[in-house]
């Protein structure tokens, strides 16, 4: 089935239409939302349990790359919401480039997370393999901090995984924006994957000061 | 609202700097022991300024700002069951050694 913007017989007019894509994606997103939380809901009680080792963990993380991050993925939320609106005035050539724009920063996201991924392998604090937290850590020590890892690259994880779905929507998005299939009439998918953009965003504006900065001091 | 809003590129790059800035505070807040003050206050000082960004990026970027209200409510629903899930599970493990 090819969209174009024409008005479906079940609705009144393409205001009413345009209101019910976006308030399915926005239940689709309470979903997420859920789901993320748990995770959440696991690091808050792990961490009132063992809130040292926790402390020492999240400081072998390096603060740069993850306020980096921030930056590079805020930055993408901007240039998504940049395409919206290029999308909605009807400006193809622009919407094609910050579909690009926001593309490229997804993809920096992810080399640096892969960056530091790299790191914690060196210095064996991935769960599970090898993992000794700092030479001559007790078991108790080792345990708790896998804990503290095993949230960390559950919760980055899942959050990657939420970037490359985005990514390669994005990239579906450039080629039917190539094509011209967007324009103020229809522009459903642009508004749609940008609320999912900015979802991840959003995930990751938690996840930064919980695994990053609490225990910096 | 019957009309389409359209959200102008103004109002984006404003929230991006507004943001950008609550993201230099949040680093510079985190290097500072706010606990020597306050038990916590680093964590609450932390969440205070991410619940601030994502609420600018949720009624901006996303335009729940211009929404109908039920999409508004969705939105409210959803943070809501989060707070059920958070707050009876926490309240249950941090109550179970007074027993």
């Amino acid at each position: 089935m090819h969209r174009t913007g024409e008005l479906y017989e079940q609705y009144r007019t393409m205001e009413q239409q345009r209101e019910t894509a976006s308030l399915g994606m926005w239940v689709f997103l309470s979903t997420e939302v859920l789901f993320f939380g748990g995770l959440f809901m696991t690091y808050t009680l792990n961490r009132s349990t063992y809130p040292d080792i926790f402390s020492e963990a999240s400081k072998t993380i390096k603060l740069s790359w993850g306020a980096i991050n921030t930056v590079v993925l805020i930055g993408s939320s901007l240039t998504m919401a940049m395409a919206v609106w290029a999308s909605q005035v009807g400006k193809k050539r622009l919407l094609t480039f910050f579909l690009i724009a926001t593309l490229v920063l997804g993809t920096v996201f992810l080399g640096i997370k892969s960056i530091e991924y790299h790191d914690k392998y060196v210095e064996h604090h991935i769960p599970g393999l090898n993992f000794q937290f700092e030479p001559g850590a007790d078991a108790a020590t080792n345990a708790h901090a896998q804990l503290f890892f095993s949230l960390y690259f559950g919760m980055t994880g899942l959050h990657a995984l939420h970037m490359i779905v985005g990514a390669g929507l994005l990239l579906w998005l450039v080629k039917e924006s190539v094509r011209g299939r967007f324009t103020p009439e229809y522009n459903t998918p642009v508004e749609n994957i940008g609320l999912y953009w900015h979802f991840v965003d959003i995930v990751w504006i938690f996840l930064f000061p919980l695994l990053y900065l609490i225990d910096r001091h | 609202m019957s009309e389409h809003h359209i959200v102008s590129p103004k109002v984006y790059v404003t929230i991006f700097g507004i943001l950008m800035v609550c993201t230099f505070l949040t680093v510079a807040a985190a290097k500072i022991d706010l606990n020597a003050y306050f038990s916590g206050l680093n964590i609450i000082v932390a969440l205070t300024i991410a619940v601030f960004k994502a609420s600018l990026v949720v009624l901006f970027f996303m335009h729940a700002k211009y929404s109908p209200q039920r999409t508004q409510l969705v939105i409210i629903a959803s943070v809501f069951w989060l707070a059920i899930m958070l707050f009876m599970t926490m309240s249950d493990y941090v109550s179970r050694p007074w027993i």
